[in-house]
């Protein structure tokens, strides 16, 4: 570090690759996010590596930015290995990473959270940060007021504070982890400006996106990823169906499966109207969204995460209270009300989030009977005996692989998916809203999750799934539904989906076909 | 104070639950602190010119040793007892009470205030009286900064905290204008009528009827806590007040309905000092017994078996430390001094406890927030 803090895309003293990753592997348990993935950006250059959640691309930059460690492969910055323990280590060899969550100060300065940001040294040099932000403006269109305080800005201009942090400590390969999810069309566009102007300056930068729109007008070159392989590397000009087509793949079509429990007549027992709902940051997340689904059949959601499916299923859960719009359950409003109400309306939730579902350091026996703990009482006491017998009935059945008196906690992921699963199904909901039912399992909980999803389907219950997992969905659904930005952008029969058309969709682009 | 106490459920607040405690018991980690305790107290105990082995003999031993130290003793318990488990019901549902001191005053207040004025009537009208009128005062000291919090999400800690020197000034208030002692001119209430003090419970013996009903209150915290639907869903909502709510529990009336519980046992310890110990109000009730009750709850794993083995040894400890000064010549602080540290280290202990335990955790966490599908293995 200098003396100075400099605002600059520093001069690259090597060759023109910057920042340069071999055979990156990191497994997480069983589940491999990585396996074996090259990836390099040069100066001067716009790398985006695009996939769909879960491809593992915010892992891979996990590491090279030393958030995360690799189980194997080697990190090298202008040529020279260097090992990535912890961020530290990353600034000090010139890589920034703008993460999706900010690491701001909110209630400091601009300039404040700048001086903060240098390593080394007990006095804040406020004026030298006020330069830097002068500075940054001038060369690289980063407008930012360097005295307003963090927590007044709005996220796009939080987000030129980290790129100002980033810049401050002299990197010369910058990450960004889903820049635009945050960011307003026109912040887009103001940020795109800023990285054309960086790389203008040397700088080399990452750009991780699930859009394909996005990567195509920005980059140089695009990499994809998926299911934690590295698919190719292809132009920045290469057209968006294959693109499409690289990020999704060819899903396994035509799983057996008994036909449609819906006839085409069948009721509707889900009806969602124009439901509108806002999301964390105070956006509409769910956005004019109306869909059904009837008895004996399995709708399901497809979209990248964050186009509104949490909100869409914290509403149904009764988690969320909607701004606007109606939830009917066989003709009975439940938008808005307490989960009580709601499950008592006859929905069987199962949200994405099972640890946060249950409560972890209770029993399995204690979270099976939680919503019901009226009928697990006698003269004022707790029925244990009724509720271990209870325990130990659906254990059997839903061959849970736990003692009643386990802590939720210390259960496997499987083994706690069955348990919400078994505290949700034994109560015969006519409509079960389930988010993302087998993510993290291994394959004999899958397979076990899905029979147990379509057992209930056969038996008549509406099902509204919502998946990332392509695979699942065309496996489960008897109909899709795609999701983006909060509404449904298409429609189609499973038998009719193809992987490009979803692709598009998925990625906000209309199909053609 | 916020962030530390909430650390705490994590690594406390489960005993009734199932044990998550895998790499040491709770009440090792007790005896581990009063070990570690005794260890750094033993420096200011040479300081003051004692042997630090006969001042935790007298501290701890001696007043085991007498009929009459260890009724005393029992008496010390009695007031936390009563803040002890106002304390930890409202940490076991994930409310931080930390207004138990202002809470035993009004409910000190409510008690010298009947018991003053209830010239004539019998005892069996005028104790309920008071018991009830104490637990009423202090449920609705505590009742403003609960509804705050249900309803705006006003932060507990600070309110219920801020509000217990408001809760002296009160106290103050009084004593210096309407209820001074009309003889003497001293800021003192008049004294309580016979009939509205605490009998003593045996023949030369301060121990007095607030003992019986401080026992009797945490017994029955106990059972509703471990054996009821309600005591269920208090402790799910203090474990997880997210999952909680999606299983249908109404959080928001769980925690208002722990924080009024919590205000009037609080102040039952109020009415039990005045009726049974000062037969008056004065400013100087209570030691800071409301704050002794945090230290107790959290030295008793919030569990109530452990909340009454800690005001035991709380009031062993206060005995002893005025036998001591007594007997070695050291400053009776010191008392005050060992439970300080005690609290310090038990919950440094626990903090250690979470990090080393929590390194699993921490790398399930990293793993989780890699955005990638992660819950596999677990």
């Amino acid at each position: 570090m200098t003396d100075d803090l400099r605002v600059t895309a520093a001069e690259p003293a090597g060759p023109d690759t910057v920042l340069e990753l071999r055979g990156i592997t990191k497994r997480f348990g069983d589940l491999v996010a990585n396996d074996g993935i090259d990836f390099d950006v040069g100066r001067g250059e716009i790398h985006a590596l695009l996939g769909e959640n879960g491809a593992g691309k915010t892992t891979v930059m996990r590491i090279a930015y030393g958030l995360n460690r690799a189980d194997a492969g080697e990190i090298r910055v202008e040529g020279r290995p260097v090992e990535m323990r912890s961020p530290r280590d990353a600034i000090e060899a010139g890589v920034g990473m703008v993460t999706q969550h900010f690491s701001l100060v909110r209630p400091m300065t601009v300039a404040e959270n700048l001086a903060l940001g240098r390593s080394g040294g007990f006095r804040l040099d406020l004026d030298a940060a006020r330069r830097a932000v002068a500075d940054a403006s001038a060369r690289f269109g980063i407008r930012v007021a360097a005295d307003a305080v963090v927590g007044d800005l709005s996220v796009g201009e939080q987000q030129r504070v980290e790129i100002l942090k980033a810049l401050a400590r002299d990197c010369r390969v910058l990450i960004l982890d889903e820049p635009t999810a945050v960011l307003v069309p026109q912040e887009v566009d103001a940020l795109f400006a800023t990285l054309r102007r960086l790389v203008g300056e040397g700088l080399g930068v990452v750009f991780i996106s699930h859009k394909l729109g996005e990567v195509r007008a920005i980059s140089d070159r695009v990499s994809v990823l998926r299911r934690g392989r590295m698919i190719g590397t292809v132009p920045g000009t290469t057209e968006e169906r294959e693109l499409a087509r690289m990020m999704v793949g060819r899903p396994t079509f035509g799983v057996e499966r008994a036909g449609s429990g819906a006839g085409a007549d069948a009721a509707r027992v889900l009806e969602i109207r124009d439901l509108r709902a806002l999301g964390p940051q105070g956006v509409a997340a769910v956005d004019g969204l109306s869909l059904s689904v009837a008895a004996g059949e399995v709708l399901g959601v497809a979209g990248v995460s964050g186009n509104g499916q949490t909100e869409l299923v914290d509403v149904l859960a009764g988690m969320r209270v909607p701004v606007s719009g109606s939830v009917q359950v066989d003709g009975t409003e439940i938008a808005g009300l307490p989960p009580a109400r709601v499950m008592a309306a006859g929905v069987g939730r199962i949200p994405e989030d099972r640890h946060a579902s249950l409560i972890p350091d209770l029993s399995v026996a204690y979270n099976l009977v939680l919503e019901r703990l009226a009928d697990f009482r006698v003269s004022g006491r707790l029925d244990e005996r009724a509720i271990r017998a209870h325990a130990d009935e659906l254990i059997e059945r839903f061959s849970i692989k736990a003692r009643p008196d386990d802590r939720v906690g210390s259960l496997s992921g499987g083994n706690i998916q069955k348990v919400l699963l078994a505290r949700v199904l034994a109560r015969d909901p006519r409509v079960i809203v389930v988010s993302q039912p087998t993510r993290g399992l291994d394959v004999g909980a899958t397979e076990y999750v899905r029979a147990q999803l379509l057992e209930r389907r056969a038996a008549g219950a509406a099902i509204l799934l919502v998946s990332e997992d392509l695979d699942e969905l065309l496996e489960l659904a008897d109909r899709l539904v795609v999701i983006y930005e909060g509404r449904i952008v298409g429609e189609m029969a499973v038998d009719d989906a193809d992987p490009e058309r979803l692709g598009m969709l998925m990625a906000g682009r209309e199909a053609a076909a | 104070m916020s962030g530390l106490l909430g650390r705490l459920p994590g690594g406390l607040g489960t005993a009734g639950g199932a044990p998550r405690l895998t790499r040491w018991s709770t009440p090792v980690l007790v005896a581990v602190a009063v070990v570690i305790t005794f260890a750094i107290t033993s420096g200011p105990i040479l300081l003051a010119g004692a042997n630090p082995f006969a001042a935790y003999g007298e501290f701890l031993l001696v007043p085991l040793t007498s009929r009459f130290t260890i009724l005393e003793v029992l008496v010390a318990a009695t007031p936390i007892l009563f803040t002890g488990a106002a304390v930890a019901i409202a940490f076991r549902a994930g409310y931080w009470n930390i207004g138990a001191e202002g809470q035993l005053l009004l409910g000190a207040i409510a008690a010298a205030g009947i018991g003053a004025a209830a010239g004539g009537l019998p005892p069996f009208v005028v104790l309920p009286a008071m018991v009830v009128a104490g637990a009423l005062a202090g449920a609705a000291w505590a009742f403003v900064p609960a509804f705050l919090r249900v309803r705006f999400g006003i932060d507990e800690v600070v309110t219920t905290l801020l509000l217990n020197p408001v809760a002296l000034l009160v106290v103050n208030g009084l004593l210096h204008g309407p209820w001074r002692d009309p003889v003497t001119g001293f800021p003192e209430s008049p004294r309580i009528v016979a009939a509205a003090e605490f009998p003593t419970l045996l023949e030369r013996s301060r121990l007095h009827l607030g003992f019986v009903l401080a026992v009797v209150v945490v017994a029955v915290a106990w059972y509703v806590i471990a054996r009821t639907p309600t005591g269920l869903r208090l402790r799910a909502a203090g474990l997880s007040p997210h999952g909680a709510r999606f299983a249908g529990i109404d959080v928001s009336r769980t925690l208002l309905g722990a924080a009024l519980v919590s205000g009037a046992i609080a102040g039952l310890a109020g009415v039990s000092e005045v009726a049974g110990i000062q037969f008056r109000l004065t400013s100087g009730l209570s030691p800071g017994y409301g704050y002794t009750g945090i230290v107790v709850a959290t030295l008793g794993s919030l569990s109530m078996p452990g909340v009454g083995l800690a005001a035991l040894f709380l009031g062993d400890l206060a005995v002893g430390a005025s036998s001591a000064a007594r007997a070695l010549g050291i400053p009776s602080q010191l008392g005050a001094v060992v439970q300080g540290v005690l609290l310090l280290t038990t919950i440094g202990l626990i903090a250690l406890r979470r990090w080393r335990g929590g390194a699993a955790v921490r790398q399930r966490r990293d793993a989780a927030s890699a955005t990638t599908p992660t819950e596999g293995d677990r």
